[in-house]
């Protein structure tokens, strides 16, 4: 069997750097959705519900991709942790304390990156900066702003305005603004759905580089399966809507220090994909209207598609996280 | 090619303003001798009646007259002679007090419709039924109650520049992307650092539009206000003019009205392109 030792290498440098120093049992739900609900009035003094009672949990430094059909509330989803939503039930506590609104905490990187057209790209940035740190100098603040364009790239272009750069580039201001702030969490939003596969691969790259260097807790919408089991560290299935349902949350065989050339190659990688397309093409639809027995809500099932009981039950056995799933 | 373009417009023009120059000096001139008379009675007669030369003064009448202006636009010889350049002054500074007061009310105002719906459907009603009345209209109104014919002026003039400023400035905040407004809210902008960074410049473009009609109507507006209420001001200028029976100066103060309104569109044109932003 092939898949152990790379499996064992995997989880082995996670979990090094999640059990590093005294970690509370927060940092196991360090996002955690608690039973939210999200309800639209409908034509008729009827409601409609996209989704009920969810419960997600998320750890510190992990990178989470939701995927699902359109209309199953994952922008819905996203708005709530980023706080431009509020949930009609439930609560959600990021970082110790219940989301109220939004936060310089919660970056969000926008679908349509969401560039004010009028300002620079150091501009765009700066104004970032100079939200977080209001009472900043003129020159930390530009500092901050460099310092992260310069880690997306984009030394060189900071006196351009958004008109004059590529789609990709512009996304890459979006990602430099989000990181500039430091934020606790980050939030995208089908981030490079708009761009070319090209450019989608090189901004993914970009992507997992900064957040592995950083440790970065990331939370992100995708349609894209290949996307997801690049980036992710774990992936939420989500049920088709109305009345969509956390199906399972899949965790992501793939060493840690992936390489996209090779991927395809990594073992469990065409069965976690299997798994995830199946998943988008069968079992969304059937899963909405006929949970398995014993499926609980509140915990949501964990699957590991690639490994086998036995390799399972090895990995656990080195694993914390693996145990608690 | 664009440049040879507009260069053979600029020839056009200038063929078009010949031509043009041409025929009314042609249209104008005398014909011929229409009737014998006595030459004292001929003198007092001029040369209307005596060589059929029209009344309407030629191109080369008009630009002796614009030169007479030229050489001393600030004379003060009493209340009814005033340099051309001392009447313009007045009818600048009258849309300029106007149309600042007018952007003053209209900016904030539209600013409130823009963002609350409320304060919009509320505010609808009075704008939609105000806005189609002529500034004019309002002038026995504001004399009544001003008491006062220059400022009467000037409140015609803040009238009818509010409305397009008003309208545009609403129509521009309630447009402002959303995707920029969560911009600012996930970076926790306070309200009013969020209406000067995101929502104004967001807006700018539309309300800048808004001013750039405001101003035209403005000046359209002052020339009849003005000779409605008299006393100084190019509207009185040439209803003045027009009494002395001098179509020369008429002829003079449409051109140099039409050359003021064309500056001041072109100066909030400018302020237009400096807002404006590419997407």
């Amino acid at each position: 069997m092939s898949i152990l030792p790379f499996a064992g290498r995997a989880s082995a440098p996670q979990t090094a750097t999640r059990t590093a120093g005294t970690r509370a049992m927060s940092d196991d739900k360090y996002i955690s959705i608690e039973g939210i609900a999200r309800r639209y009035p409908a034509p008729g003094g009827k409601t409609s519900t996209v989704f009920e009672d969810m419960w997600l949990p998320m750890r510190r430094g992990e990178f989470v991709c939701m995927i699902g059909h359109s209309g199953c509330g994952k922008t819905t989803v996203l708005n709530i942790l980023a706080g431009l939503e509020a949930p009609t039930e439930g609560v959600v506590i990021a970082a110790g304390e219940a989301i109220e609104g939004t936060s310089l905490d919660r970056a969000v990187i926008f679908q349509g990156h969401a560039l004010l057209p009028w300002r620079t790209v150091l501009g765009n940035v700066a104004y970032a900066v100079s939200s977080r740190w209001r009472k900043a100098s003129k020159a930390e603040v530009e500092d901050r702003a460099r310092k992260a364009i310069r880690t997306v790239g984009l030394s060189g272009s900071e006196h351009k305005r958004p008109s004059e750069l590529s789609g990709g580039m512009k996304q890459r201001v979006g990602i430099a603004r989000a990181l500039s702030i430091e934020p606790k969490i980050l939030l995208m939003d089908e981030p490079f759905s708009a761009l070319d596969a090209l450019t989608r691969g090189t901004l993914q790259d970009e992507v997992r580089r900064i957040c592995v260097e950083t440790g970065q807790t990331v939370f992100m919408i995708t349609h894209d399966v290949d996307e997801a089991i690049y980036l992710a560290d774990r992936i939420v299935l989500m049920t088709n809507g109305p009345m969509a349902k956390v199906a399972e949350i899949v965790e992501n065989p793939l060493p840690k220090d992936r390489d996209r050339t090779q991927l395809h190659h990594a073992p469990g990688y065409y069965a976690l994909r299997n798994h995830l397309i199946d998943f988008l093409v069968t079992r969304s639809k059937t899963l909405r209207d006929a949970m398995p027995v014993g499926y609980d809500q509140r915990n949501p099932p964990v699957v590991r598609p690639t490994l086998s009981e036995a390799d399972a039950a090895a990995i656990a056995s080195t694993d914390p996280v693996g145990k608690r799933a | 090619m664009a440049r040879n373009l507009s260069a053979r417009a600029a020839l056009l023009s200038l063929a078009l303003l010949v031509g043009v120059l041409l025929v009314w000096q042609v249209a104008v001139g005398g014909v011929a001798k229409t009737q014998v008379m006595d030459p004292e009675y001929a003198a007092l007669m001029g040369q209307t009646a005596t060589t059929g030369k029209s009344a309407m003064p030629g191109p080369m009448d008009v630009g002796a007259t614009i030169w007479q202006h030229l050489k001393d636009p600030f004379y003060d010889r009493g209340p009814n002679d005033k340099g051309l350049g001392i009447q313009l002054a007045y009818s600048i500074g009258r849309v300029a007090l106007g149309y600042l007061l007018a952007v003053i009310v209209a900016i904030p105002v539209g600013f409130l419709i823009g963002m609350s719906p409320l304060m919009g459907r509320a505010l609808d009603p009075f704008i939609q039924l105000l806005k189609p009345v002529s500034p004019l209209a309002w002038m026995p109104l504001a004399l009544y109650t001003i008491k006062d014919s220059g400022l009467s002026a000037i409140f015609v003039i803040f009238i009818c520049s509010l409305w397009p400023m008003l309208i545009n400035t609403a129509f521009g905040v309630s447009g402002t992307r959303k995707e920029w407004l969560n911009v600012a809210r996930t970076l926790e902008v306070g309200p009013i650092r969020r209406a000067f960074t995101v929502i104004l410049p967001a807006a700018a473009p539309t309300i800048l539009t808004g001013m750039r009609i405001s101003i035209g109507i403005a000046w359209l507006v002052i020339v009849a206000a003005e000779m409605l209420v008299g006393g100084t001001g190019i509207g009185y200028f040439v209803w003045n003019e027009w009494n002395n029976l001098s179509i020369n100066n008429v002829i003079v103060s449409i051109l140099v009205i039409g050359l003021v309104g064309m500056i001041l569109d072109q100066l909030l044109a400018r302020a237009q392109r400096l807002v404006t932003f590419p997407e």
